[in-house]
């Protein structure tokens, strides 16, 4: 099959998956059996259970769904903001533009998990630190791509002939700008959504995200620590529902840009 | 170049100023009241007034913020709370670690990276291309601190070659470095292949051709100096990236660099602490941006006039 359309497979899948997880877990996630500690993957636990006797499989559902919340959440504000202020800036132009891009410059010398962590330190940790951080991270891609193509479409004839019939500028944006922005902001979006899933996980392992007892794929990961070798499906297990839902939302950044362009230039 | 340079430094100190008024803004201004935050909730109206007076958080936001940043700049940052001594020299001691950390693994991310595009680009049909473009795939998606967690496994729980962590001997660097290297390469390698791919598709290599230079000369000496081009623009903005990772993966293996100092600064919510070491690491990334832009400005004449 198709490169392209693995992306949309996997990405398919994680979603039903965290459609079911609100309906069905073979267990509930939080049970504690003692008796049941680091049971192997088998008949009964299909991904094993953890330090708890907690089932791995039905953490792993209901995990999906913060680490998939969080990163849309996130991204979605920070594209939201990004694309305002590029409009803004692009449309402006002269000291706004100017401002805007040395914000923009001085943001990307914050990596989110940066953010986070100063967040996390005047405020509790837990869920509203890692949406800022990840938000304010994703400021500057959306803000400088909206920019660029509000410059780029600002010149061109027709945007000029709508202007001469007297279109506004929030006709101009609607009509001319969003359209031809469209296809590059979805590259964007589902890039960091990628980036996102990543972070959230780094920042929950870290013990900053995610608090317990609500399962998060990094949080796990935090306590699967030190039992690795005694049960490492409690270490594999979640790595890799993080990893390939990573990858696909890479993939079906691919598959947009290949939509984007008509031709499929593999980078 | 004079006036490159010149463009560069300015809008250098211009981003360093932004930075750290959003530093100032975020710990000194969004908490609301630092004092309250170090004494917690039972302390007397007395000794908190005191030290509000200490914080001079009585005096207004400008003054705070410039004798604040005057501080930064003269290397007084104060007391950790937490560690009761200079924040600076634990800092002196930390980040030595994590900057050789950095260094070794953008080193080992080009060595593998630039041989590994440059294959790409030349034959990017063949199984061993695609696999190689499967691998950087992979290398983009698996998160750092699990790649670290799994090699520590492996590594050093059931091979017993190598240790788990600290930094009593050089061996110790291996697999952090390898975890940290691991998503940069894969990123390198990409833009290496592009930039082979473009500087390839260029007229002075058709106009090479047909002189006829070989094909080996055409690759290693025509397309490689544009080619990899690319690659030191990317390899320079990663350093931002590269620190965030350093954070964690310091984590995985307990290196004592800045890393730890930083987590150990937020669940201790000692201010000072971490906002010296945001400080650092933000200038750190600025400065290193600052320097492959110059880098970039001796290799390609043609930035210099944009």
């Amino acid at each position: 099959m198709d490169t392209r359309k693995w992306g949309i497979v996997i990405i398919g899948l994680v979603f039903a998956l965290t459609i079911l997880g609100y309906f069905y877990t073979p267990y509930d996630p939080n049970e504690v059996s003692v008796m049941e500690r680091f049971a192997p993957p088998g008949q009964s636990h299909l991904l094993g259970t953890d330090h708890f006797g907690r089932d791995v499989f039905s953490r792993i559902l209901v995990g999906s769904r913060v680490s998939l919340a969080v990163g849309v959440g996130a991204v979605a504000l920070g594209s939201l903001l990004g694309v305002t202020l590029g409009l803004w800036a692009g449309f402006r132009g002269g000291l706004v533009e100017e401002l805007f891009m040395r914000i923009s410059t001085a943001l990307q010398a914050f990596p989110s998990i940066l953010l986070a962590l100063l967040f996390a330190t005047i405020w509790q940790p837990g869920v509203p630190v890692i949406l800022w951080a990840v938000a304010i991270g994703n400021i500057p891609n959306f803000l400088r791509l909206t920019r660029s193509q509000v410059l780029s479409i600002k010149k061109r004839s027709y945007v000029e002939a709508a202007r001469a019939l007297g279109a506004t500028d929030a006709r101009i944006v609607v009509r001319h700008v969003i359209p031809n922005v469209v296809d590059s902001l979805l590259v964007q979006f589902t890039v960091s959504l990628a980036g996102a899933i990543l972070v959230e996980a780094s920042l929950s392992y870290l013990g900053v995200g995610i608090q317990p007892p609500t399962p998060s794929w990094g949080r796990m990961l935090r306590e699967a620590q030190g039992y690795a070798g005694l049960a490492p499906w409690v270490l594999l297990a979640p790595g890799l529902f993080i990893a390939v839902t990573v990858i696909g939302f890479n993939l079906l950044g691919d598959t947009w840009i290949f939509r984007r362009d008509g031709v499929f230039k593999r980078e | 170049m004079k006036r490159y340079l010149l463009q560069k430094t300015g809008g250098f100190v211009l981003t360093a100023i932004l930075v750290s008024i959003l530093t100032f803004f975020v710990i000194q201004i969004l908490p609301g009241d630092p004092a309250l935050l170090m004494l917690g909730t039972e302390a007397t109206p007395e000794i908190y007034a005191r030290v509000r007076m200490e914080m001079n958080l009585d005096k207004p936001v400008l003054q705070r913020y410039f004798g604040w940043f005057a501080d930064f700049l003269k290397g007084q940052w104060g007391n950790s709370w937490r560690y009761s001594m200079p924040v600076r020299d634990l800092v002196a001691r930390a980040f030595p670690l994590s900057i050789l950390l950095a260094f070794l693994s953008v080193g080992a991310a080009l060595l593998v990276a630039t041989p590994a595009g440059m294959f790409m680009a030349a034959r990017p049909k063949t199984y061993s291309a695609r696999l190689i473009s499967v691998l950087t795939q992979a290398g983009l998606g698996l998160p750092q601190f699990w790649v670290g967690l799994l090699l520590i496994q492996v590594f050093a729980v059931n091979m017993r070659l190598l240790p788990a962590g600290g930094n009593s001997s050089y061996a110790s660097f291996l697999l952090p470095t390898l975890t940290l290297a691991l998503p940069r390469a894969a990123i390198l390698s990409r833009f290496m292949r592009v930039g082979m791919a473009d500087a390839l598709r260029q007229d002075y290599i058709r106009t090479a051709r047909a002189k006829g230079v070989s094909s080996r000369a055409i690759f290693f000496k025509h397309a490689l100096r544009n080619g990899s081009l690319a690659v030191v623009t990317v390899a320079g903005l990663q350093f931002a990236q590269l620190f965030a990772g350093t954070i964690v993966v310091e984590q995985v293996f307990g290196l004592p660099g800045v890393g730890q100092l930083l987590l150990t600064g937020v669940f201790q919510r000692d201010l000072p602490l971490v906002q010296a070491v945001v400080m650092v690491i933000v200038f750190l990334i600025l400065l290193f941006d600052l320097a492959f832009d110059l880098c970039l400005g001796l290799l390609d004449p043609r930035i210099r006039y944009e």
